[in-house]
């Protein structure tokens, strides 16, 4: 729209015609303070705090609800809003107990921040305050009522916001309060926007009341380590005897590409890392065949001589090596160049849940093909095919939603099931679960295949004409029908697709080539091209196994180590575990899960809230991970698998280039000033000396990364300030012509799962029996 | 909507029902009518009107009951078959409305939304009712009595009693 110029506080402004003026002085630096204004939510001019003087108009006005207009001339802060402003916080305080000493708000509470602002310390009430007792709504959302300021935040956010309707307003005046859709419970997906929305402690979290304040903790910000959207997360973390354990997860900053959404395991299940079954020591089977605890040296030294032993008398094809899906780009790329030059085996894979290489493969190396999850925030129109966002990947469900709400994005969905995103869809249509395939023959012309009605070939003749059109879609799509997508969508003008994958880094997993036929960047292990100088030894050329033929190695006799990192195959890739009754098996993990158990060595590590480096989320959005927790005992993956081959007599510089002449991190990433590097390496150069760098350091394999990548070697700066950067994708080369095995197992997680990394977490647990339960005595009470 | 329904309303509520939800712009403009109307027919907002209500319109029940509780002449409880509705605003006040709604209080022995043991009479204090040139005055169901003293307050609620009040539920 036009640009309108008026006057703010004697500031001559401009912006664009029908902006609100509350924004609009945000904009400008003024402030307009307000509790119930938020912005993407509907409005409601309910705290009358953001009142300004108009001129010519009568009474004081709210800037929330007023747009700019033409010669308007405004007023934000003289004696009279003043007052207004204090007489508001008087009344908000009439009922308010003042408790902030024991809230969980106290130190970021904005009714206190305004308070002290306009001074409202005495009231003239000598009412008796009303009082109610604390409930708790579930087992992650707890209500006081008397400190609530009835903004509607939380009413809007679980509406509007995550299309929930569980909260909302009952009775009138002094009486009105916050209500619950289930009478004295919510019934709702958990997410805790509503908490994390509240301005002030009325509603609070299960995980953190009463446990800190705000300013005795550190602030993390890192990368959310269950689904595959990669949100970015702000951990609170604190000293404990054991390390730092994490007490909040939130993104009030709004920073990354979540904004300030979190899903329920985003924001309270880090607790898995705080488990009292948590390993803290290796585990080492002794000669009567149990577990028994030893110390580090001897358990890494134990492992690495077995394995030099399987290396030396049957070589690397009897060493198979499975990787994880939670781990760090560095640390997948380490552990497939450990594999392949270390132990010298191409028997490398992980659980996989999305078919990345096939769809790398039909992108072919185009540019701006691949939606980043931001893009879901504005695209005009999107195609969803398959899978259920809002269970499996909350966060592009968020996208969606606002994206449709605030600007009418028209979204289609074709679906299976009946997913809760058809509400927002401005078509749907029903497929059978093996139908995508056909549809998508369908939707380029052909009627030969799919039994269409009218209803479907309306559906058909919206999207092709979208002008600009964003594929989603799940991993009922593999192989070949990806590569059918994608050429359908090319016919189309302006598409960029998305591949759902389930895992916090299953994206990193695929391009960091943990796979066995596909290096880093999807190249060949068959044309290595530079890998072959690079990493110096002779690499092994032939595809290696893949996850079931290891397995099915194992049972022949023909697998004699096994080298698993925070996988667990057994349970959740179904593998048969008597399979490894013969094979010597090393598990690196948290906990003893159903694959650790069976373990002669178990190396307790660290996850990803533990460790630094990067994720690629299935957007491909690289973020970076930033340690936040600490726990006595363990040891990050990457740290392992260097140890693991320095005792096999591999030299850690022939893994990690560490030392001179390469660029890396000397603590840039970590708030020294900018430049420091560049100084510090000149410093040494003169000196003759080494860049002194610890052989851990990921960010020596981030170089490498970048160097022999090309997708990955995106603007640095940005990465490590903490924002995602899209991967290059037109920069992957990738063979199109390798037919390859479909080893796509979806994790089948919902809002409240996460692998075996779920069956941990206490809260998700409490949630899913709360949620059983009360499901229980309502079918009882029909 | 073509198919059956089931429906907890009388066949012309219903079909009333049917077409208010497309007489305003937008369904839940009609939610308000549609509460006053179902309390007339099932005598209060029963967890069922609010199910029906709510499925009607195409919103959740929570929403219903956000509008319901706002609302003091939308009950969720069962009135007695003569709803007293005595109005103490400022007309009624001046000219002793209070003194009515004590009187009654006695006479009914119950209080302000309560019922007789017999289910026969509710006793409700209620704003404005729009009489106030024959203050004080009440209501009974939807019929008027207005210039009232405590006299003509019994003789008014015996005639109920012994079944000659009107009949206009």
């Amino acid at each position: 729209m036009a640009d309108v110029t008026f006057t703010v506080d004697g500031k001559k402004l401009t912006a664009p015609a029908g902006t609100l003026l509350i924004d609009a002085c945000k904009a400008a630096g003024i402030e307009v303070p307000a509790f119930c204004y938020y912005p993407g939510l509907s409005l409601q001019a309910a705290c009358r705090m953001c009142v300004v003087r108009l001129e010519k108009v009568p009474k004081l006005q709210t800037a929330c609800t007023t747009t700019v207009a033409e010669g308007m001339v405004v007023y934000t802060e003289t004696d009279e809003i003043k007052q207004a402003r204090k007489a508001t916080i008087e009344l908000l305080l009439g009922n308010h107990p003042l408790d902030c000493p024991v809230c969980d708000a106290g130190g970021e509470c904005e009714l206190q921040d305004m308070t002290f602002k306009y001074g409202a310390g005495e009231s003239k009430y000598v009412e008796i305050k009303q009082h109610r007792e604390e409930q708790q709504w579930s087992p992650v959302v707890y209500f006081d009522r008397p400190r609530c300021i009835l903004c509607y935040r939380c009413v809007r956010v679980c509406g509007e916001g995550m299309d929930v309707w569980a909260l909302g307003v009952e009775n009138r005046g002094v009486s009105s309060v916050i209500a619950p859709n289930g009478g004295d419970h919510l019934n709702c997906e958990e997410c805790g926007m509503c908490i994390d929305i509240c301005p002030v402690g009325a509603l609070t979290s299960g995980t953190y009341r009463y446990k800190t304040r705000p300013w005795e903790m550190n602030h993390v910000g890192t990368v959310c380590t269950h689904c595959g959207d990669g949100c970015k997360t702000t951990l609170g973390v604190r000293a404990v005897n054991d390390g730092v354990e994490i007490i909040r997860g939130d993104n009030r900053d709004k920073s990354g590409i979540n904004g300030d959404f979190l899903c329920i395991k985003g924001r309270y299940a880090f607790d898995f890392a705080n488990n009292q079954e948590r390993l803290t020591k290796p585990l080492v089977r002794q000669a009567d065949g149990k577990l028994a605890s030893v110390n580090w040296e001897h358990a890494i030294d134990f492992a690495a001589q077995r394995l030099k032993e399987v290396r030396g008398s049957r070589g690397g094809k009897a060493i198979g090596v499975i990787g994880s899906n939670r781990t760090t780009n560095e640390e997948n790329y380490l552990l497939q160049k450990f594999a392949r030059t270390v132990l010298g085996t191409n028997n490398i894979d992980h659980h996989r849940t999305a078919d990345y290489a096939a769809f790398t493969a039909a992108l072919q190396g185009r540019a701006d093909r691949e939606a980043s999850l931001r893009d879901f925030a504005s695209a005009p129109a999107i195609l969803l095919l398959g899978n259920d966002p809002t269970e499996q990947h909350p966060a592009l469900a968020w996208q969606i939603r606002t994206n449709v709400r605030l600007n009418r994005a028209r979204l289609y969905v074709a679906n299976h099931a009946e997913i809760k995103l058809r509400r927002q869809a401005k078509a749907a249509v029903t497929i059978p679960q093996i139908g995508y395939a056909s549809f998508v023959e369908y939707l380029s012309g052909n009627d030969g295949v799919f039994a269409g009605n009218a209803n479907t070939s309306a559906f058909r003749d919206s999207v092709r004409k979208e002008e600009s059109l964003l594929i989603v879609f799940g991993s009922e799509f593999r192989g070949r029908d990806i590569a059918s997508l994608v050429q359908f969508g090319l016919s189309l003008p302006n598409v960029k697709f998305a591949c759902l994958g389930d895992y916090a880094n299953s994206r990193g997993a695929a391009d960091m080539g943990v796979l066995p036929d596909l290096l880093p960047g999807y190249v060949p292990v068959s044309a290595p091209a530079h890998f072959a100088e690079e990493y110096g030894s002779a690499l092994p050329t032939e595809p290696g196994f893949d996850m079931v033929e290891m397995f099915d190695a194992a049972t022949r006799g023909d697998l004699s180590a096994l080298y698993v990192v925070g996988s667990n195959p057994v349970a959740r890739y179904g593998m048969d575990a008597s399979a490894l009754k013969n094979t010597f098996l090393i598990v690196q993990d948290m906990f003893l899960t159903e694959t650790a158990v069976l373990a002669d060595v178990i190396f307790p590590s660290a996850n990803l809230y533990e460790k630094a480096g990067t994720a690629t989320n299935t957007y491909g959005d690289l973020q970076l991970v930033k340690k936040a927790a600490d726990k006595a005992g363990v040891r990050t993956d990457f740290e392992l698998i260097v140890r693991l081959a320095e005792k096999m007599g591999t030299h850690p510089k022939n893994l990690v280039p560490f030392g001179k002449g390469v660029r890396a991190d000397f603590g840039q990433s970590r708030g020294v000033q900018s430049g420091e590097a560049d100084r510090h390496a000149v410093w040494l150069a003169a000196n003759d000396l080494e860049p002194k760098l610890s052989p851990f350091d990921p960010f020596a394999i981030f170089d490498e990364i970048q160097r022999l990548v090309p997708a990955y070697n995106v603007p640095r700066l940005n990465l490590l300030a903490g924002n995602d950067e899209h991967l290059k994708s037109e920069l992957v080369q990738i063979d199109t012509n390798a037919t390859r095995r479909d080893l796509v197992l979806p994790s089948q997680d919902g809002l409240y799962t996460s692998g075996t990394l779920g069956n941990y977490s206490a809260k998700l647990k409490e949630v899913v029996a709360s949620h059983t339960t009360m499901n229980a005595t309502e079918t009882a009470a029909d | 909507m073509a198919t059956e329904k089931t429906t907890i309303f009388s066949p012309e509520l219903a079909a009333r029902f049917d077409k208010l939800v497309t007489l305003y712009p937008v369904r839940r403009s009609a939610l308000v009518p549609m509460l006053l109307y179902a309390q007339d027919e099932v005598g209060y907002i029963s967890t069922a009107v609010i199910a029906e209500v709510a499925e009607r319109i195409g919103i959740r029940e929570n929403d219903v009951q956000s509008v319901l509780s706002y609302y003091s002449m939308l009950r969720t409880k069962p009135a007695g078959k003569y709803n007293v509705q005595v109005c103490t605003n400022i007309s009624c006040m001046v000219c002793d409305g209070y003194k009515i709604l004590e009187h009654c209080k006695k006479r009914l022995g119950i209080g302000h939304k309560e019922v007789t043991s017999d289910g026969l009479f509710s006793l409700e204090e209620v704003e404005c009712i729009g009489a106030c040139c024959w203050a004080p005055a009440i209501q009974i169901n939807y019929d008027f009595y207005d210039e009232l003293t405590p006299e003509k307050m019994d003789q008014i609620l015996d005639d109920y009693k012994a079944g000659r009040g009107k009949e206009t539920v």
